[in-house]
């Protein structure tokens, strides 16, 4: 066993310039014939967050300058989850081409696209910072606690991603249907709204089953300077780790069939 | 003992015909009533063969003999059912060049991602960027993205990445066809210097004479099995045998001295008349008569075996000639003369009647072949294509 993992890690090493090149790949068509570029990922988020702002500001009637910063936490995490899953589905068919010709480590595929959107999701990162001058939110020693929702969400996509392409090539609905889930995953993440409401009428359990929430929570609380909710980051970790289990197992054990039905 | 390169061990692959997803949820439950959920199909079964290094080896086999698959099998791309394929070195597949390109990069770009598929790594591609970009000839076109390439410079981009190092087996299907005379010309040095480093080669083509020049061995593929393997010179004789090329080849040869006789033979005829027609001699009946028996026997020989036909001519030429000798000597018998020419015209026009008859037979027996050839193999045939200029 130990012997096999040390060989399927050099095979990996022997394979990270491929590896690099697939990510550069996925962003740089990212944000190619755009004139802002690379920009965009950090525009798209504070517009973003202004319309959730503007629209469930209202509607909600929660205000105060530091809401807009609370949105963007959930958003950002919330957004890059969705982005990268979504890309991993897709990963076998877009890259079937290639697959055909060459035999190249089909995990390769789903983890560049899991990575490339990983590097846009740390650079716009940085909108938060304007967002909690703004909302005269200080900087607190907690906010160096968000590398631990970060890892966590990063295994955790991988591992959903490597469920998802492994079904999205028999079954391709699942893309549409991945897409309603993330919906329900959004609005039981508490993004726009505070999670005490919810809780006190009595759907609280939804926001406990939702791993999203209980990284967007922890996130939160490092930007906002509170305490991490240990239950929670337990709660996530495991559920990365499980998923990232089953998606390996799921992937390894069907992946020589991908070339026949791609 | 040379060493060995490539370990093909008991390999078979299995499809499963239905792959494609039901169109509706009506049609799957027909495909479960119908049991027509699985469909299997072997495309390899059994197939076992070693190579050394150096080895060049032609697959041949009609179209859906299986050749493609066993090479993806052996580049790695399919994972066999069962049996096992053992690698000595980097083998670098040429298949379907230029498909695996990222349309919206820029040909250096592409250069470079291709490359890392292929194995190399980023440095190794520095180092031989020049190479590749010179090779491929696309000059200033490399920063342009790959959308705006025609498919010419696309597969050649292709070829160029793929063979910019020597690798230990290098797969070709049906690639020496890429791009325009010259750069075919150029690849074709390529792989033939790569073959002389020691290169073991894995060639697809349907043209028996691409695979009689580069390869040294051979092996035949019929649904899946490998039906014989060895030296090319025996395997080719083997394979235009049994697809009946060697018949159509006869056919085709019979034909053309079919005409070349019937050409000769309507010259020298021409001939003759023209100097009967000139000539008063007497002395020349007899000789005319000598001449029209050749003929006579000449035609015989016609509806016999396609070889007759050259033999025919020549006899048709020698009477002429005899003829014309018989006119030189200036016999003074116009009535002999013109009753030997009348003798000599009707031989003739027998014989070219039988040519003729010959010519159809053949023809018949030509697109029957052709058919039966078509019907096995949908395209791809260069003796058959020939077949058609007739």
């Amino acid at each position: 066993m130990l012997i096999q993992l040390k060989k399927s890690w050099k095979q990996f090493l022997s394979r990270r310039t491929l590896l690099r090149e697939l990510v550069v790949k996925g962003i740089k068509l990212k944000y190619r014939r755009s004139y802002l570029g690379v920009l965009w990922s950090l525009l798209e988020p504070i517009l973003r967050t202004i319309v959730y702002t503007i629209v469930f500001g209202t509607l909600l009637g929660r205000g105060g300058p530091d809401y807009p910063l609370f949105i963007l936490c959930g958003r950002l995490l919330y957004s890059y989850f969705a982005a990268s899953t979504k890309t991993a589905t897709k990963s076998i068919g877009k890259n079937a081409s290639l697959i055909r010709k060459v035999y190249v480590p089909k995990y390769l595929y789903p983890m560049a696209g899991v990575l490339s959107n990983y590097i846009t999701f740390l650079i716009s990162l940085i909108v938060i910072i304007p967002l909690a001058i703004y909302g005269g939110v200080s900087f607190h020693l907690t906010a160096f606690g968000i590398v631990a929702p970060l890892i966590i969400i990063l295994c955790m996509s991988y591992g959903v991603g490597l469920i998802l392409a492994t079904i999205g090539v028999f079954f391709r609905d699942i893309e549409y249907i991945w897409d309603v889930v993330l919906m329900v995953i959004m609005y039981t993440a508490a993004i726009f709204y505070d999670p005490s409401r919810l809780i006190k009428s009595g759907y609280g359990w939804l926001l406990k089953l939702n791993p999203m929430y209980a990284l967007i929570q922890n996130f939160r609380n490092c930007i906002f300077g509170e305490a991490m909710d240990p239950q929670l980051l337990l709660y996530s970790a495991g559920f990365s780790v499980v998923v990232l289990i089953v998606g390996h197992l799921l992937f390894y054990k069907q992946q020589d069939k991908f070339i026949l039905y791609i | 003992m040379a060493k060995k390169a490539l370990v093909v061990d008991h390999v078979s692959m299995k499809f499963n015909l239905n792959r494609e997803r039901p169109g509706s949820l009506k049609e799957l439950f027909s495909r479960i009533r119908h049991g027509r959920l699985r469909d299997e199909f072997w495309a390899l079964k059994d197939i076992s063969f070693s190579l050394d290094k150096g080895d060049r080896i032609g697959i041949l086999g009609l179209n859906g003999s299986g050749k493609s698959t066993l090479l993806k099998v052996i580049a790695g791309v399919f994972k066999p059912t069962e049996g096992s394929v053992k690698r000595y070195g980097k083998v670098v597949p040429l298949l379907e060049l230029g498909a695996g390109f990222e349309k919206q990069y820029t040909g250096r770009e592409n250069i470079y991602l291709y490359g890392t598929v292929l194995g190399y790594d980023k440095a190794f591609l520095d180092q031989h960027y020049d190479q590749i970009v010179e090779f491929s000839g696309l000059g200033k076109f490399i920063d342009v993205p790959i959308m705006n390439y025609s498919s010419g410079m696309r597969s050649k981009l292709g070829f160029s990445i793929a063979t910019a190092v020597n690798p230990e087996i290098l797969i070709l299907d049906e690639v020496l066809s890429v791009g325009d005379v010259r750069f075919r010309r150029k690849s074709m040095r390529k792989i033939k210097s790569m073959m002389e480093n020691e290169t073991t080669v894995l060639f697809v083509s349907h043209s028996i004479q691409q695979v009689k020049r580069i390869c040294n061995k051979a092996m035949i593929l019929q649904n899946g099995k490998m039906i014989a393997i060895g030296e090319i010179e025996e395997i080719a004789n083997i394979y235009e045998e049994m697809y009946g090329l060697e018949k159509a080849r006869q056919a085709r040869k019979a034909r053309r001295e079919a005409r070349k006789a019937r050409r000769i033979a309507s010259g020298q005829i021409e001939e003759a008349k023209l100097a009967v027609e000139e000539t008063k001699s007497d002395s020349c009946r007899i000789v005319l008569d000598e001449a029209a028996d050749v003929l006579q026997t000449a035609a015989g020989y016609i509806s016999g075996n396609p070889k007759a036909v050259e033999e025919t001519a020549r006899l048709l030429g020698e009477a002429a000639r005899i003829l014309a000798g018989a006119v030189n000597e200036k016999a003074d018998d116009p009535k002999s003369v013109e009753e030997a020419l009348k003798a000599l015209k009707e031989t003739a026009d027998c014989a070219a009647a039988k040519l003729k008859e010959m010519e159809t037979a053949i023809n018949t027996a030509g697109e029957v072949l052709m058919t039966q050839t078509k019907q096995e193999t949908p395209n791809n045939s260069d003796e058959k294509k020939e077949n058609i200029n007739l």
